[in-house]
């Protein structure tokens, strides 16, 4: 039997205003106030409850992507060890827990031209005021659904599902041409 | 492009929705009961109205929600939005 | 130095000389001509031949309103952009520019023979001519008429330029950067909002650019220009876009702007996109977009050197060129008088300022001024004809008695005539916003009425008189969109001007002519599109009178400037005709594009491999390195077929079908959609939406599950397997993975409310490689650990959990094969090793890897359908063969209620069965049509078509699947499939072909 394999995330190349993040476990969390609650405690991060905002503790993150819908990002380390510590913190309150990280890849638009080079493909506002740090939504890049996360004043943390990852890196790049050396 | 005031998460760009039809057709709660007129008219029959009209949309590329807008057919300005399974408000349906 | 060039004065900057080819010749021109500017400079004013008459056309306006002065500019042979405005081409080093429409050259044309034969092209010649016989349409009349009349080419190359799309939002966006727009900007941006102030010209200040002498809080306004770019440039909220022309409005303040980047540039550099697309969401609008002047309407207006009366002005004073030598001027507005007054203090004789007016309407200020300074003045005058070849050389005029009786005056030399009809707002994106337009019959236009959107207009668009008004008016609409967007109030700055008032008003229409006499030339409204007042006059004898009917059938209007100059005097004419008033004749909508917008800036990036997402399975980069072909399925890539020096499509597939049968194939399947569902209610709500019982399936067991529409069509199908208790893994079609989970979010949300149950789209989760044949588990076995593979732990249609090389794997047993199948899901960024290494295991047992092509031979010869292309949306599960899935036992189900329907249990619904061709050497087109007796005369009698068709090497003949009427009845029965040639005969069959009992899955 060959050797364990390695995990190998559809490749981001580097390039200064875009910069790949760390393979990571995601799961889809969705559930009412009860599990809310439970997850945010043996999670340790509480879920935010306002409409696209995310929450972090340490290497630990929650998404807001709907009403009842989350995105938890963590460490791939912790990936084997997560489910079932969150399954058990849940028990039977209602609620479904779905790993997805492999579903989509991670990557970082930074810089002072990181809103504009975003501006290109996504249809929402991106100035800092209607768009804050530590809001997060689903939306678009072009024809690609990305989840968008404002971490810092020219940081994103933009996620897209493997398959779209590529294109939305190209029409980025294309758009950054124009960046000055 | 419109602007649609998503109920959960505010004004965002048509682009991240899908339309939805025509709002509150409801589904026969039993639909083995229903005559084939009824079962005509929930499937196939919808209004095609000049005004105000109640339609649903879903934020598909957002927060993934189905909800309810009134929309002025004549003029696609939105009168108001609310949550699946709320009544529509009380809007002026009186158009100039 | 060219003759018509003034020694000093205007915008362009003369220490910048500007080498430039027109039409073969070379020329030169100053850094801030526009192309149209620099010709005259040179004394060329013929530019180009007409539309329909191939008439010598010269340059009317200064501007994007211009009608007659189109031109193609070449960079090189992909890079040819035709029907660019003269007047708006920056001229640069380098530049070469060609007129149009003309043959065999601009000076000898031959096809101005058409004037000769223009009784033959009159309004509506298209429908009347040409009515028979319709097959000549195409062959002969379209492409002859539109060799003769037509604008420019194409280039017949890829555009090799790149072109960019953003969005932007602001508080306030203004539309024109004049005085107005300027002045609103600042007011905007002095109340702190985000602010974005486009204009269609290099350099902002709009009228002000033509302007002498007028002053603005006590600067020039050439400085004031300058202070007030400079303060806007300075602050981080203001977006300033010169070159940027808004050309479509669209509803909620969502407005189209197309900014040209290289353009003007000798050398761009190849960083820069060509244009720049922008989709701007404001929360306020200003539409502060001036007025237009308007021609007259008189016989032989169209002569190259009859000219709108601005347009000398601004080819004087701000490009410092002499449009002439000798001018007339024919005023129906004071605007002719200020441009006679300016032209004469820059040496331009002026022979006669001819008043089309009576004596009591011309005398604004600027007539007395004129008068003041000596400038001959007569009124109540109108324009009987011009003469000339190239270039106009007289004009012959004519006096209007108190009577209405016209009587020929003086026939006057000159080398330019000046017209100005009075000035039309341009309302464009106000109306295309459905903002209200008023007829303000004083000033002779239509003007802004209420807005229907969050817009407003300011200044030259509201006919503003005076500079000051134009100012004050921009100012004030600044503040209140700042105030209404952002809830920031600021004073409005309250700017002093000195400018004489200019009175813009005219009166549409045609100037009049003798009564019952024959015009010696025709008299052009619309000049781009060749319509004339004979067109519109015959149009309304011809019984048309809503002026959308007269538009259509003359085409004045229709042409790429949209009517900007010809609009109000087509409804002034025809209001006189019919004595009616211009309201009541109506008008005609103002559609986008303000002026043309290049195909490049609306596709933008979506050219090539980014027009759409290109979604790559794990396997890609092997598939890739073993040749494999491609084809697309939907936005996916998926391997078609590996074929093996150079084998055909034929071969290859021939190869992998046999291979899986006798030994083991493996496939890419991850593109299927994948869902799972979690919850309490996980079942209950799987029961209500697929036909099929989910309460008696096991965990880790799975099961062919079908999915109707409420009226009881199929709409998609797939494995579904239970994962536990509360979790199910749904599998869907790969096309049909979105809308399948969108329905479920539809069902969860809004109609089922009362269940406890979520959905998670796992599709790119999971790298799906489909392992089929008898050897199968050979080359599992080697592989997995934790999974018990024997056929009794491990059954058909069973689901385990286990790792594969040491990674978590979901392993189903499976098959669209009809052989012994295992499908291996495993987490994505696993998929490309996990492939290989299967790949590599597999070679002792001589694996093959097979694409779509064979994947569907494979399920054919089974049967098994594909839905979208064995159904068609109007199929039930019965209709496909599929029934035995419906769980019998159920109350509701979404479809069921439909399925009751009288004529979904009709016996000759069409049905799915199989055909044998007689021949087994003819495999059937797809799609073919399936008729009971040969020979038939059309109309045929069809009963079916033909879904499926492949060669089936293992039963080495054809089979096919069809949809027939009544089918399963008609089994053992002949058919023919008729073909061009020949009707072939068919025999009916079950539609499976292959392994009928099943042996082979189970084993």
């Amino acid at each position: 039997m060959p050797e364990t394999l390695q995990r190998r995330p559809p490749p981001v190349e580097g390039r200064g205003w875009l910069e790949p993040l760390p393979a990571a476990t995601r799961f889809s969390f969705r559930g009412g106030s009860g599990a809310i609650e439970a997850l945010s405690r043996a999670y340790g991060v509480p879920l935010p409850t306002a409409a696209c905002r995310a929450a972090s503790a340490g290497p630990r993150a929650a998404l807001r992507l709907g009403p009842d819908e989350y995105l938890l990002i963590a460490p791939a380390a912790e990936g084997a060890s997560l489910a079932p510590m969150l399954a058990t913190a849940l028990g039977s309150l209602p609620h479904s827990l779905v790993e997805v990280s492999h579903r989509q890849v991670a990557f970082a638009v930074q810089g002072p031209y990181a809103e504009w080079l975003l501006q290109s493909g996504c249809p929402l506002d991106l100035d800092l005021g209607p768009f804050p740090i530590g809001m997060c939504t689903r939306s678009l890049f072009h024809k690609a659904e990305i989840t968008l996360w404002r971490t810092g004043p020219t940081t994103f943390r933009v996620e897209a599902w493997r398959s779209f990852a590529g294109y939305v890196v190209e029409l980025l790049a294309d758009s950054a041409l124009e960046l000055p050396a | 492009m419109l602007i649609i005031d998503c109920p959960y998460c505010g004004p965002r760009p048509e682009l991240e929705f899908a339309h939805g039809g025509q709002a509150h057709v409801v589904r026969p709660a039993d639909p083995a009961a229903a005559s084939d007129d009824d079962w005509l008219q929930y499937l196939y029959l919808r209004d095609n109205t000049r005004g105000v009209f109640a339609e649903r949309w879903r934020h598909a590329r957002g927060c993934g929600r189905f909800f309810n807008a009134l929309r002025d057919t004549t003029t696609d300005q939105f009168l108001a939005t609310y949550r699946a399974g709320e009544q529509p408000p009380a809007v002026p349906r009186d158009r100039p | 130095m060219s003759r018509f060039r003034t020694t000093r004065g205007g915008r362009i900057d003369r220490s910048r000389p500007v080498r430039f080819r027109f039409d073969g010749r070379d020329y030169e021109g100053f850094a801030g001509d526009t192309l149209a500017a620099a010709l005259l400079a040179s004394g060329v004013h013929l530019l180009g031949r007409s539309f329909k008459y191939h008439r010598p056309r010269g340059i009317l306006a200064a501007g994007a309103e211009e009608p007659n002065a189109l031109v193609t500019v070449v960079r090189d042979a992909a890079r040819r952009t035709p029907n660019l405005r003269a007047t708006q081409i920056e001229v640069y080093e380098g530049l070469v520019a060609e007129s149009q429409n003309r043959w065999p050259s601009l000076a000898l044309d031959v096809g101005a023979v058409n004037g000769l034969f223009a009784a033959f092209l009159p309004a509506g010649f298209y429908n009347k001519t040409f009515m028979w016989p319709r097959s000549a349409w195409h062959a002969l009349y379209e492409p002859r008429i539109r060799a003769a009349a037509g604008l420019g080419v194409a280039p017949g190359l890829p555009d090799p330029d790149r072109y960019a799309q953003r969005y932007a939002h602001c508080d306030v966006l203004v539309v024109g950067a004049g005085p107005a727009g300027l002045a609103a900007a600042a007011g905007a941006a002095s109340a702190g909002a985000r602010v974005i102030l486009c204009d269609e010209q290099h350099e902002f200040g709009g009228s002000l650019l033509a302007e002498r002498g007028a002053t603005i809080d006590a600067m020039a306004a050439a400085d004031w220009i300058v202070a007030q770019h400079a303060a806007l440039a300075s602050n981080p909220r203001v977006t300033l876009l010169p070159r940027t022309t808004a050309f479509g409005y669209f509803p909620h303040n969502n407005v189209g702007l197309c900014e040209r980047i290289t353009d003007h540039l000798a050398r761009p550099p190849a960083a820069l996109p060509r244009e720049r697309l922008w989709q701007v969401r404001a929360r306020e609008v200003i539409f502060a977009t001036g007025a237009i002047e308007r021609p007259l309407v008189f016989p032989g207006n169209d002569r190259p050197g009859v000219m709108l009366a601005s347009a000398a002005r601004s080819y004087l004073n701000r490009y410092g060129v002499q449009v002439g030598s000798r001018a007339v001027v024919l005023a129906g507005s004071d605007a002719a008088y200020a441009a006679a007054l300016d032209l004469a203090a820059g040496g331009v004789a002026i022979a006669l300022i001819a008043d089309v007016r009576e004596p009591g309407r011309a005398q604004g200020p600027a007539a007395t001024a004129a008068r003041d300074a000596g400038l001959a003045v007569e009124t109540s005058m109108t324009a009987l004809g011009t003469s000339g070849r190239r270039r106009v050389s007289g004009v012959h005029l004519g006096r209007v008695g108190n009577d209405g009786s016209i009587r020929p005056a003086a026939s006057l030399r000159c080398d330019v005539l000046l017209m100005s009809g009075g000035y039309t707002p341009s309302v464009h994106l106000h109306s295309q916003s459905r903002g209200k337009l008023e007829f303000d019959a004083a000033f002779g236009a239509f003007v802004p009425g209420t807005a229907a959107e969050r817009t407003r207009c300011a200044g030259g668009v509201r006919a503003t008189h005076t500079l000051g008004a134009a100012l004050e008016d921009g100012a004030a609409a600044g503040v209140a969109a700042a105030l209404a967007a952002t809830g920031h109030a600021a004073a409005a700055h309250r700017y002093a001007a000195r400018l004489p008032e200019a009175r813009l008003e005219g009166t549409p229409g045609a100037l009049p002519q003798p009564a019952g006499a024959v015009p010696p030339a025709k008299a052009f409204v619309d000049f781009q599109n060749d319509v004339t007042t004979r067109d519109l006059a015959l149009a309304r004898r011809e019984g048309f009178e809503s002026i959308e009917h007269i538009k259509r059938y003359t085409t004045t209007g229709m042409a790429t400037d949209q009517g900007k100059t010809s609009g109000l005097n087509a409804l002034g004419f025809v209001a006189a005709e019919s004595e009616r008033r211009i309201p009541e004749v109506g008008l005609t909508t103002y559609r986008m594009p303000y002026t043309p917008v290049t195909f490049g800036s609306f596709a933008g990036v979506a050219r090539g491999e980014l027009f759409d997402p290109l979604r790559k399975t794990p396997s890609h980069d092997w598939v890739v390195a073993q040749g494999g072909v491609f084809e697309d399925v939907g936005q996916w890539k998926r391997t078609r077929y590996f074929p093996l020096g150079g084998e055909s499509l034929r071969a290859a597939v021939d190869r992998e079908c046999l291979a899986v049968r006798q030994h083991v194939g493996m496939f890419d399947a991850s593109t299927l959609g994948k869902i799972e569902v979690v919850g309490r209610d996980a079942a209950t709500f799987l029961n209500r939406l697929y036909v099929n019982n989910w309460s008696t399936l096991a965990p880790g067991r799975a099961r062919y599950g079908i999915l109707l529409r409420d009226d009881g069509f199929v709409y998609d199908d797939g494995v579904v397997a239970r994962l536990a208790e509360d979790r199910f893994h749904v599998t869907t079609t790969t096309g049909g993975a979105a809308r399948v989970f969108g329905m479920m979010e539809d069902y969860i949300q809004t109609e089922w409310t009362d269940l406890s149950v979520w959905i998670t789209s796992t599709t790119e989760q999971w790298a799906v490689i489909a392992l089929q044949g008898p050897r199968a588990r050979d080359v599992l076995a080697g592989l997995v650990s934790g999974v018990d593979l024997s056929p009794a732990a491990l059954p058909h249609m069973a689901v385990a959990h286990g790792r594969i090389c040491g990674v978590p794997m979901m392993l189903f047993r499976v098959s669209f094969s009809g052989e012994l199948g295992f499908e291996i899901n495993v987490p994505a960024d696993y998929g490309a090793e996990t492939w290989a290494a299967i790949h590599a295991a597999g070679q002792a047992h001589r694996i093959t890897p097979y694409g779509t092509e064979a994947m569907h031979v494979l399920r054919a010869e089974k049967g098994y359908i594909i839905v979208g292309q064995d159904t068609d949306g109007t199929m039930t599960p019965d209709d496909a063969g599929v029934a035995w899935a419906i769980g019998k036992a159920k109350s509701d189900f979404v479809g069921k209620r439909g399925l009751a329907r009288a004529a979904l249990r009709r016996p000759d619904r069409k049905q799915l069965v199989g055909l044998a061709t007689v021949d087994p050497g003819v495999v059937l087109e797809e799609g073919a049509q399936v008729v009971a007796t040969p020979g038939q005369a059309v109309p045929l009698q069809m009963i079916g078509h033909v879904t499926s068709s492949y060669h089936s090497p293992v039963l080495g003949r054809s089979i096919a699947l069809a949809a027939i009427v009544g089918g399963r009845a008609r089994t053992g029965q002949t058919l023919y499939v008729p073909m061009p040639g020949a009707d072939i005969p068919v025999q009916v069959t079950p539609p499976v072909f292959y392994d009928r009992d099943g042996a082979r899955l189970n084993a």
